[in-house]
């Protein structure tokens, strides 16, 4: 019984996989993300300089016209080694604040979904106030009130998006324990605990997954906002938003530091998009248009 | 219908309840003390313990809880600590301009979503289609701060043609009669043929409406578009086209007025996040609502402030998804009676 369900599941994942590989777009986005992902880890050796040393005597040096690709900045750090090393700041808040909202919300949905009756309806209520707060207030105040850090921030991301997870989790948790398997598994006297876990769980991970992808670039999203607003990394972080943050005073000066770290939040937002909307197609046919 | 609506309403009662409570609570038990952070680290500890006085903030966390429930129910917010003045009359202040620029952008980017939304449909995986869709894609995914920043490198900068900020040129004083200054300067241009107003005005809108607007118009350009698709492949419309009604009728009368119902809701939902989302626009922009105002009373820790203001845009954001609702179902019956 129990190679066969891992066969099938096997192949279900192989026809997954299989059928992104025809998805263009996903593709793409795949690509983005994995060149990012390389740039994090890489970083040292993919540029010749310090993300943070300071050099006033190059300072505001124009792009493409130098060793310096994309420019320097006002204090004379090369452009394109802090948007290199930005990657590993943008990558770690968005796998971190998406894996507190994963794993709470996924708790918070497996209960309410799979209990139901009065745990449903308290946990529901509360879900509904939260999402009362329009997201980016949330996220904002509650690092306002943590105090600006860039953990903080990851906190309060995390935070602010556990409600959308729990309500995925819920209502794919919802749609699965009426099946036929549950009640078999039940009445052969498996716990509740082996219920949720074991049996439900697993068959809702598909639109969890397709949650979480588009969730790593809302986060980055978010954390670049909050950055730009102050609350979240502070100077001299080579973090994409704070960058852009520094920049304002340079919109009639120096173009490369305003556009830059911008473009950079852009394409990596862009790679997780493009996968989850690729992911959501071959993972979820119930939503393909 | 009428019991549907009551349905909503008694709802509203509690979500709104919990909302006051939320933040109460959530103020109340962050980390630091409040005085002592309005004050600075260096205040002593006679004017923290004076302060601390003056807020309620020595009374038992549930005294306090229920003297703010109290307040908040006959709509006093308190007063703010920088300034000195009532929270309520402050939001009351800055509200209008977000409010007018949440309309701009959300009449901006629901004209020109829907718009592209249909295109795209009806020259389904042509290169329009892929190019509208590619665009809005990138439109979702892009830091509305830095897509702001850069139209003000571009449009006001370099080509000089809009303002970098603020919602009028100071030149032209007067006293706002609605708050919204586009609807003021139009008044003023009835009654006195004034046009200078009214004209100030929307070169001051152009720039932070786009801006706002351009992540609603990307999300509805795509409900667009896939809403449609779905009508579009229904037999009544094959029927239409059938009996030789032109395709320009049948696309807008009748398919477009099917494909409505999800994007009636994407924009309600948008039009609520707008308000938020405003709080990043309105810095770039120099633009003095509610979004900026907010961001100030944050960054100085005026705790009464920030209350006010967080419990004013979440009661709009909840009072226009329950109006999104119900108009919902009165286009849709299969709702309430589900």
């Amino acid at each position: 019984m129990d190679t066969k369900n891992k066969l099938e599941k096997n192949s279900l994942m192989k026809e997954a996989l299989f059928q992104l590989k025809g998805n263009k777009p996903a593709i793409v986005g795949f690509v983005i993300i994995v060149s990012f992902i390389i740039m994090a880890f890489f970083s040292p050796f993919l540029t010749p300089f310090e993300p943070e040393t300071q050099d006033i005597s190059i300072r505001k040096m124009a792009p493409f016209i130098s060793s310096h690709i994309l420019g320097t900045d006002d204090l004379g750090r090369d452009l394109l080694t802090r948007i290199i090393y930005g990657s590993r700041i943008s990558l770690t808040i968005g796998t971190i604040s998406v894996g507190i909202s994963l794993t709470f919300g996924l708790l918070i949905g497996l209960i309410s979904g799979y209990f139901g009756g009065w745990v449903d309806r308290i946990i529901m209520r509360f879900i509904d106030i939260m999402l009362a707060f329009p997201y980016i207030l949330l996220t904002i105040v509650i690092v306002a009130l943590l105090g600006p850090s860039l953990i903080n921030a990851m906190i309060a991301i995390g935070i602010s998006q556990i409600p959308s997870y729990a309500r995925v989790v819920r209502a794919s948790v919802l749609a699965e324990k009426e099946n036929d398997y549950v009640m078999a598994e039940r009445s052969l006297g498996a716990s509740d605990k082996e219920l949720m876990f074991k049996s439900i769980l697993p068959n809702c991970i598909a639109p969890i997954f397709v949650q979480a992808t588009l969730g790593v670039g809302n986060a980055i999203l978010s954390s670049a906002a909050l950055s730009f607003l102050g609350l979240g990394a502070q100077p001299p972080t080579p973090e994409w938003g704070l960058m852009i943050a520094s920049s304002r005073e340079f919109v009639t000066s120096a173009w490369w530091i305003v556009t830059f770290p911008g473009i950079a939040v852009l394409l990596t937002v862009l790679g997780f998009n493009l996968l989850a909307d690729g992911l959501r197609d071959v993972l979820d046919p119930r939503m393909k248009s | 219908m009428i019991k549907y609506i009551l349905k909503r309403l008694s709802l509203l009662v509690p979500t709104l309840f919990g909302v006051i409570t939320l933040v109460f609570f959530m103020i109340a038990l962050a980390p630091g003390d409040p005085a002592r952070v309005m004050l600075g680290e260096r205040a002593n500890a006679q004017a923290v313990e004076k302060l601390r006085h003056e807020l309620g903030l020595d009374k038992p966390l549930l005294t306090q809880y229920g003297l703010y429930l109290k307040r908040v129910v006959k709509l006093d917010l308190g007063k703010s600590i920088k300034t000195g003045q009532k929270v309520s009359e402050e939001i009351r202040d800055h509200f209008p301009a977000t409010i007018e620029l949440a309309i701009w952008a959300m009449i901006f980017s629901t004209i020109v979503g829907i718009f592209i939304g249909v295109l795209s449909a009806i020259k389904k995986n042509s290169w329009i289609d892929f190019g509208s869709m590619a665009t809005a894609l990138v439109g979702v995914s892009m830091p509305v701060f830095w897509l702001a920043l850069v139209f003000i490198m571009i449009f006001s900068v370099k080509l000089d043609l809009f303002p970098t900020g603020g919602r009028m040129n100071i030149r032209f004083y007067f006293t706002p009669i609605t708050g919204l200054y586009v609807l003021d300067g139009l008044i003023i241009l009835f009654k006195s043929g004034d046009s200078s107003i009214i004209l100030s005005a929307l070169h001051h809108m152009v720039l932070p409406a786009i801006a706002l607007g351009t992540i609603p118009l990307a999300i509805i350009a795509r409900i667009t578009r896939s809403s449609m698709l779905e009508v579009l492949n229904q037999d009544y419309i094959k029927t239409a086209r059938s009996a030789g009604i032109k395709e320009r009728r049948v696309i807008y009368r009748y398919a477009l007025k099917n494909a409505l119902l999800p994007i009636i809701t994407v924009i309600g939902l948008q039009f609520g996040l707008l308000l938020s989302g405003a709080i990043l626009t309105e810095t770039v922009f120099a633009w003095p609502g509610l979004g900026k105002w907010l961001y100030h009373a944050i960054e100085s820790r005026d705790y009464p402030a920030v209350q006010g203001g967080i419990i004013v845009i979440s009661t709009t954001f909840v009072l226009i998804n329950l109006v999104v609702d119900i108009l919902y179902s009165v286009v849709n019956p299969k709702i309430r009676l589900s």
